[in-house]
């Protein structure tokens, strides 16, 4: 892999909403030898249909046959490489921080209200914020808190769905190739 | 009416049509055992004396009569030592269902006396697999996974039931197969496949451009490989070969596709290819590759493979298209589909001039004859093709003894060679004779292997013995692992390390142990009097031949270097 090429690729997936899905699927990464930046899943609209967000350091070429090697598992209906330009891709971050004193306590809040953070739990010695956004927000955000000390951060991993009225459950030539290799019955 | 999930299972094969089993008891999959006995004139079990036999013979079972084969195992080491089996199946897009057990559900997750995740084992290996935990899903979950082993490009798919859901009770009622994909998983697979999955229609254009581009083509090339066997597009292929009068060269899948005696086969293309098959390859200005996958043994080095010709591709798997060589063209869907479209759109064509280049090279290897003193490998090869009827089956094993068989045995239809082409699964022929002779009794069966293959699974002789199944084992014994020795030799400077098999058993001595016919032949005519009496017999027969140590398989190009950088010619 030429290092120049390596982008930051995102794939949506819908998935059967089953147990040992995810595992076959994380198992596909691992096997291939890439490495998952970030990982999302949940149910959708269709309670059978699960929708999982990866994102991964690759190059283009790496990056379409891996798309090719997840449509061909049995439980995945489709496969989508979202568009960086053309996506919405956001994440949930939770961080606990360290309130030493009032003055921080008051600078804390004002950093929250300009990430539009909100503040979900409030201690005598701490804050706990939820922002939302793309990684350079919440990096961002991250970043502005750390001196104050971050006891506990958690993330949800980047989800993302499409601009416009494109969406992943289109029928193309693509996905129905790859019905024929897996599923003519 | 309500049955129990061990009769529900075996109800669920027959409605597949399934009559041949083969596996192994054990306690976690007593219950369905204990309903075989009452099936036994319905359903015919195989047992083995091993289950990585019983996966083999499924497997061969499949291969020779392109049914689903059905293979059982318990939990635990008997789940375990399908694995090689399984992987040999999947390798090779073989549709078996192994249905293995596991400890009941209390029991699951504890480390219980002989449980293993065996769908997590099997993940990378199985086209799918199925944990059954609860009874209800039992009959749903045999009939998708039939129609996954066999459905696009096929696949072996494990299905793993826990014991107290063997025993457990539901309703099930008699579905035929024609009705499946109307219920339950099928139809839900169904409904969210983009397209009817029913049949496959390859684009149209595509189609079209692919035959603009033969038209134009002045030194044309197709590979044959496994995939036209297993989608049975055989004679579209040798009809669309003839019609634009273009070479073929065959991969060790596709062996059969084409007549081995047809003026258009180049021979065996790749790492042991032959010279005309090598030379065309790198020669070409279209190559067209149907149902095969550019594997690291076909196309040895990705950057100079074809590198004048534009490469199209022809696969039923869209995940093989650009995988492992970079396409100019392709088409998805059923190779018989595809070739038979383009057979109605390409005129007659003739190539001469590109044909008289390319079979100027020679299709096969001359060996140098030893003075009588021991056979040579073509010899051995062309007395068993003079002697054997034209359609006797030929298994082989992994090794110098494989790539002789495929090389100088000519196939004439597709399921005469079974061979463990992805894989490289030494030990595989025994059981897969022993499969493919229960699905083809009237055919003669010949299993080719090599010393250290044989002993790898010869404990199968005692299988063989049992169903008085008169298959003929043809050892070519060199002493030695052959084709390691080979690397060793050319590469390793004559280092042979832990090749040289230097010891027992005597075979002859062994097939008689197990109660079946052996010799051991070291010149021609003793080998044309044992097939002679070989196929004559109704037992089977062990044919321990005499080969020279240092035999070679020719030509070779190592892997990685271009094709025709061959080490030996």
């Amino acid at each position: 892999m030429e290092e120049t090429n390596v982008k930051r690729y995102t794939i949506a997936a819908l998935v059967d909403n089953e147990a040992g899905v995810l595992s076959q699927i994380s198992r596909l990464f691992s096997r291939k030898g890439y490495n998952i930046e970030t990982l999302a899943v949940g149910c959708t609209e269709d309670p059978c249909v699960s929708r999982i967000t990866i994102e991964i350091l690759t190059d283009e070429p790496r990056v379409q046959l891996l798309c090719n090697q997840l449509r061909k598992l049995i439980p995945v209906y489709s496969v989508k490489l979202l568009d960086a330009a053309n996506s919405i891709r956001r994440e949930l971050v939770l961080l606990k921080v360290r309130v030493p004193n009032h003055a921080a306590r008051n600078e804390i809040i004002q950093i929250s209200n300009v990430f539009r953070a909100s503040i979900i739990d409030i201690a005598s010695e701490t804050i706990t914020l939820s922002v939302i956004g793309n990684e350079s927000k919440t990096a961002a955000c991250e970043e502005m808190l750390r001196e104050f000390g971050i006891l506990e951060l958690v993330r949800t991993g980047i989800v993302a769905i499409e601009r416009g009225t494109n969406t992943i459950n289109e029928d193309t030539k693509v996905k129905g190739e790859f019905n024929y290799g897996k599923n003519v019955l | 009416m309500k049955l129990k999930g061990a009769n529900i299972l075996v109800e669920c094969l027959l409605e597949q049509g399934v009559d041949t089993v083969f596996g192994y008891p054990g306690g976690t999959i007593l219950d369905i055992y204990n309903v075989l006995y009452d099936y036994h004139d319905r359903i015919r079990h195989i047992l083995t004396a091993h289950e990585q036999g019983a996966s083999h013979a499924a497997d061969g079972y499949a291969r020779a009569t392109g049914k689903v084969g059905v293979c059982f195992a318990t939990s635990g080491p008997g789940a375990t030592n399908l694995t090689t089996g399984i992987a040999t199946a999947y390798m090779d897009s073989s549709p078996v269902v192994f249905i293995t057990c596991n400890v009941t559900d209390a029991n699951m997750g504890k480390d219980s006396f002989q449980e293993i995740d065996i769908t997590g084992v099997t993940l990378p290996i199985t086209k799918y697999n199925y944990l059954v935990r609860d009874v209800n899903t039992l009959a749903d979950v045999v009939r998708e996974g039939f129609a996954l082993a066999r459905a696009g490009r096929p696949g072996p798919v494990l299905i793993d039931i826990q014991k107290d859901v063997t025993g457990a009770e539901c309703e099930y009622e008699y579905l035929p197969p024609e009705e499946h994909f109307r219920h339950g998983r099928l139809a839900k697979l169904m409904y969210y496949a983009a397209h009817d999955v029913k049949s496959s229609e390859p684009d149209m254009q595509d189609v079209d451009r692919l035959a603009e581009m033969l038209a134009a083509a002045e030194r044309p090339l197709l590979i044959c490989g496994g995939g036209v066997v297993r989608s049975g597009a055989y004679q579209e292929l040798r009809a669309l070969a003839e019609k634009l009068d273009v070479p073929v060269a065959v991969t060790v899948m596709g062996a059969g596709a084409m007549p081995g005696t047809s003026p258009l086969v180049t021979g065996m293309i790749g790492m042991h290819g032959s010279q005309a098959s090598n030379m065309a390859c790198d020669a070409c200005d279209l190559l067209l590759g149907i149902g095969t996958r550019f594997s690291d043994r076909v196309a040895l080095d990705p950057s100079s493979f074809a590198a004048k010709a534009k490469i199209v591709h022809i696969d039923i798997d869209a995940a093989e298209i650009d995988k492992n060589v970079k396409t100019d063209h392709h088409i998805v869907g059923d190779a018989k589909k595809i070739l038979s479209l383009l057979l109605e759109r390409c005129a007659p064509a003739s190539h001469s001039a590109w044909k008289e280049y390319v079979f100027s090279f020679p299709t096969e290897t001359e060996y140098d004859d030893h003075d009588g003193e021991c056979l040579t490998p073509k010899q051995v090869l062309a007395t068993a093709a003079e002697l054997l009827p034209e359609d006797t089956i030929v298994t082989t094993d992994v090794g110098q003894h494989q790539m002789w068989a495929i090389q100088h045995f000519n196939f004439s239809y597709p399921g005469q060679l079974i061979t463990s082409g992805g894989f490289g699964t030494m030990g595989f022929g025994l059981g897969a004779a022993i499969g493919a002779k229960l699905g083809h009794p009237e055919k003669t069966v010949l299993h080719v292997t090599g010393d250290g293959s044989f002993r790898m699974n010869c404990h199968e002789l005692c299988t063989e013995q049992f169903y008085h199944l008169p298959i003929i084992t043809l050892i070519f014994n060199n002493a030695t692992l052959g084709m390691v020795r080979q690397w060793q030799h050319l590469i390793y400077n004559e280092r042979y390390s832990e090749t040289t098999l230097d010891r027992g058993p005597d075979f002859v001595a062994l097939a008689k142990a197990y109660g079946i016919d052996g010799c051991r032949v070291t010149n021609l005519a003793e080998l044309q009097a044992a097939l002679r009496g070989a196929i004559g017999s109704d037992r089977g027969c062990v044919i321990d031949c005499a080969i020279d140590i240092d035999e070679m398989v020719r030509p070779m190009v190592t892997g990685g270097s271009p094709i025709t950088d061959f080490l030996l010619n």
